[in-house]
């Protein structure tokens, strides 16, 4: 389905993402070209068979029709649902990243992209992946507003500052695509560019170790060092055992309670929170203890605590 | 003359009135025009159609200045690299490009401008409920348009016209001074909403029913009150984002603290029901113009109006899908997402009233009329990529690109640009009292039709394609939309100054119009033309509604009652 569009849209290079939009961006061409064609054909038709002969040429009353005007209501509205339900179901997708993603950190600011790796690789502008692996980008932004948009994947998704966001693609075959920088962010807005560089498996896993790991270790080893620095470790624990505050250990993507009888499952926009402002959510039979670690942590140094706190499983 | 009964339901009163059948003069005598002169007299005028005159002169001079931006940012985009301007100056004509289209053209374009004009004259009144408020409301405009300019002078303004923060609180251009113009004119706005609320519920010549009133004025009606309700939350945001930018109080600004999708929110909770103030009174003129030439009742009166109510209030409810890909809450998305699809029915009843109002009319294309079929083409491709946009997932993929940017010019130059000249070649010989050159003027609207497709089809395939918005370079693939889209641009200009030529020309050497030259039903088309100083020699009653084309024009007159009996 779909074909006589084809042209308005790039090659589609994650299936997985993309293939439920491309299948209702169609849809609705489609639909709305039967209906538009509809209007205009009648349109033009009337303007023809009535056109004016006379300048006393009598009309005649006609106020309305209820039966049409039903049809011609409830006949777009079920339409406009099925296109609501297609369009959720496909966006559902776009959000819920497969159990097995690779995650790449993504720093975004005026005016370029730096990819982080778990082995603490960085790289600036390119972004190299593995085919046929499903890649979670978790994203934010070291300055104002951007977004991370791949029209090859159909993906995009606004970068901010002080916040993480993510979104995920599968490539399928090595190649390359192009990134572009969706949100408005000043002089060189447009040059934000950025590539997609798809390789196989093995090709990826020799750049990767090509690479190295970066100054000072990998992200999750700077951050056990950074807890320990910090002196996080006085009050949290890594082995599960309650100390002034909750152990670490078991902490990333449990469901936690709190005081205010709320819960929250455990993520990066949870973490940073509890390190930034740690009164807003007390963990049910904690005291709010802690200081804030504004100014005292960067938003890297969060970054590579939380990649640590999420080694430490049960 | 005979006489006729009515019954005068503005007043409230059950006593029946009986009236003699009058018909207007057709020369005028003491038009609005000849009454006062001077400069003075015009500047300190309460005449709501001097008022209206002279929105549309600003308004006029304001698209005269977004159009030339236009076609300089065409001219730029004509190559991948730097064409002629630097990337700054680029995105500063952008952004003042949006302000001044939307703010100070799109938004008191009709309302302010024609509405001004006509709203009266439809209701049988002699002005509106507050002269001098209405003048008021055109100085506080003035006022804005001054604070504008002095950002253009000191600065300019680079944030895109949505000021999104954080970009818009660090950007080192005059975002105050045009936030605080973007306040004044808020209340200019305002100002005229509750003037027509008021004007449009006390002041209805006896016999206009609800049931009788012009669907323009149902369409000014819902658009006022959009405008009382939603300005205020403006003047909010963009008080607040110079309260942020001056003394750093940290709402907006993540490193304060602040949070800048709650910029989004506030500025959406306005500009989403903005677009509504910009198109709902564009209905209004394509009701009006529709039937006066296809000589025939409307189809389905009581829906046009009541749509115009509906998608006042669900305008209310969708802004949230401006902000599907922000990182706003993913219930908020879904509730936003199937809210927008809301909006769309009553605009699609509209549609095929119109449509269905054309079935076995006498229809005339005269230039209005064509504009209204330029309309319904242009306007319906605008509604159905709107329906692409709701759609979460296929939004995902076009947001922020061309897409978009092709989708909102064909809805609001398409729907209100489109319907403004609609509206103003029907009016003009009311306005004028002069008729401007048929042939002319249907040149004039073919090249917009050319032109305005040409410019924009191209930038729904470049959109799908992936080319973002706001992009003073691009990559090579997209050159040749590009340079179609500019070669369009062209097409359009060459067309307003056609238009601009054959009504300047009409005004000096125009044929005279007479009273009612499309022979419409509309009231305001039974007073001469231009007309009276106080716009009907008497106050008039009516008999017949402004759809009653079914009844031959002789006994088409307009009661006349004795002042004293109608009061």
């Amino acid at each position: 389905m779909g074909s006589l569009f084809d042209f308005m849209l790039p090659e589609l290079k994650s299936p997985m993402t993309g293939a439920s939009t491309d299948a209702l961006m169609a849809f609705i061409h489609i639909a709305s070209f039967i209906i538009l064609g509809g209007v205009t054909i009648a349109m033009i038709y009337f303007a023809i068979k009535y056109k004016r002969r006379s300048d006393d040429d009598e009309t005649p009353l006609i106020t309305h029709n209820n039966k049409l005007e039903v049809t011609w209501s409830v006949i777009p509205l079920l339409l406009v649902f099925v296109v609501f339900g297609w369009g959720y179901k496909g966006w559902l997708n776009l959000k819920t990243v497969p159990d097995n993603a690779y995650e790449i950190q993504v720093s975004a600011y005026k005016w370029g992209w730096t990819f982080k790796y778990d082995t603490g690789a960085q790289v600036g502008n390119e972004l190299h992946v593995p085919a046929g692996k499903p890649i979670k980008m978790v994203m934010q932004s070291e300055d104002v507003l951007h977004s991370f948009f791949v029209p090859d994947y159909r993906i995009k998704q606004d970068v901010l500052p002080n916040r993480y966001t993510y979104v995920w693609f599968q490539a399928e075959e090595p190649g390359e695509s192009q990134v572009f920088c969706t949100e408005y962010c000043g002089t060189s807005h447009s040059d934000m560019l950025a590539k997609v560089i798809v390789h196989t498996k093995e090709d990826f896993d020799a750049w990767l170790a090509e690479q190295g790991s970066g100054s000072g270790g990998t992200p999750v080893e700077r951050g056990e060092n950074l807890i320990s620095i910090q002196g996080c470790v006085t009050c949290h624990s890594v082995d599960g055992s309650d100390k002034i505050g909750p152990s670490f250990q078991g902490l990333w993507g449990s469901e936690r309670n709190f005081e205010s009888a709320s819960s929250v499952t455990a993520d990066e926009n949870y973490i940073r929170e509890s390190i930034l402002d740690p009164s807003a959510k007390i963990v049910e039979g904690f005291q709010n203890q802690m200081v804030s670690y504004e100014g005292r942590l960067s938003d890297d140094d969060i970054s590579d605590i939380i990649e640590y706190i999420k080694t430490l499983e049960d | 003359m005979s006489t006729a009964e009515v019954t005068p339901a503005s007043t409230g009163n059950k006593k029946t009135l009986k009236v003699k059948r009058f018909k207007p003069s057709e020369s005028p005598k003491n038009t609005y025009l000849t009454d006062e002169k001077g400069l003075w007299a015009w500047m300190t005028t309460v005449d709501h159609k001097k008022i209206g005159i002279m929105y549309l002169g600003s308004v006029t001079f304001f698209f005269l200045l977004g159009g030339i931006l236009a076609l300089l940012l065409r001219t730029e985009l004509l190559t991948p690299a730097k064409t002629f301007i630097e990337a700054d100056t680029y995105n500063q004509f952008f952004t003042l490009h949006g302000a001044i289209m939307v703010f100070f053209v799109l938004i008191p374009s009709i309302p302010a401008a024609l509405g001004n004009f006509v709203l009266p004259m439809q209701l049988g009144a002699k002005d509106v409920a507050f002269p001098r408020l209405n003048l008021a409301s055109f100085y506080i405009y003035v006022i804005g348009a001054i604070f504008t300019f002095i950002a253009l002078a000191n600065n300019g303004l680079d944030t895109g016209w949505t000021f999104y923060t954080p970009y818009s609180t660090e950007s080192s251009s005059s975002v105050i001074w045009v936030t605080l113009g973007v306040f004044i004119l808020g209340f200019s706005s305002i100002l005229t909403g509750t003037n027509f609320i008021a004007t449009i519920h006390k002041l209805r010549a006896p016999g206009i029913t609800w049931g009788k009133l012009p669907l323009n004025l149902w369409a000014l009606y819902a658009t006022s009150i959009i405008q009382v309700l939603a300005t205020p939350v403006l003047a909010i945001t963009v008080l607040l984002l110079t309260m942020e930018r001056a003394l750093g109080i940290g709402i907006f600004d993540p490193a304060l603290g602040g949070d800048p999708v709650l910029f989004q929110h506030f500025f959406w909770f306005y500009s989403h029901p903005a677009v509504y103030i910009m198109i709902v009174p564009a209905f209004g003129i394509i009701s009006e113009v529709i039937t006066t030439f296809s000589k025939k009742h409307i189809f389905g009166y009581w829906a046009i109006a009541l749509s115009s109510l509906a998608i006042a209030f669900i305008g209310f409810l969708v802004w949230g899908h401006h902000m599907f890909t922000s990182g706003q809450s993913a219930v908020a998305t879904t509730v936003f997402s199937f809210l927008t699809f809301l909006v769309g029915i009553p605009t699609g009843i509209k549609i095929l009233n119109w449509v269905a109002t054309l079935y076995k009319g006498s229809i005339e294309m005269k230039t209005p009329m064509i504009y209204v079929f330029i309309f319904l083409f242009i306007f319906s491709i605008g509604g159905f990529t709107g329906i692409m946009l709701g759609a979460l997932a296929a939004d995902i993929h076009l947001h922020d690109t061309y897409y978009v940017v092709a989708h909102f010019h064909y809805v609001m130059m398409g729907g209100t640009l489109i319907s403004f000249l609609a509206g103003l070649h029907y009016w003009w010989p009311k306005i004028t009292g002069k008729m401007y050159n048929e042939f002319q003027a249907k040149v004039g609207a073919a090249l917009i039709f050319i032109g305005f497709n040409v410019t924009f089809l191209p930038q729904f395939i470049m959109g799908s394609q992936g080319m973002p918005r706001r992009y003073y370079n691009y990559i090579d693939q997209f050159t040749v939309f590009h340079q179609t889209s500019t070669i369009g641009s062209y097409i359009l200009g060459v067309g307003f100054l056609l238009i601009a030529f054959y009504l300047a020309k009409s005004l000096m050497s125009g044929e005279k119009a007479g009273s009612n030259p499309w022979g419409s039903r509309g009231l305001e088309w039974q007073s001469t033309s231009p007309p009276d100083f106080h716009n009907f020699d008497h106050t008039p009653v009516v008999i017949n509604g402004p759809y009653d084309y079914h009844k031959p024009m002789e006994e088409f007159q307009l009661g006349l009652a004795n002042d004293h009996d109608a009061h």
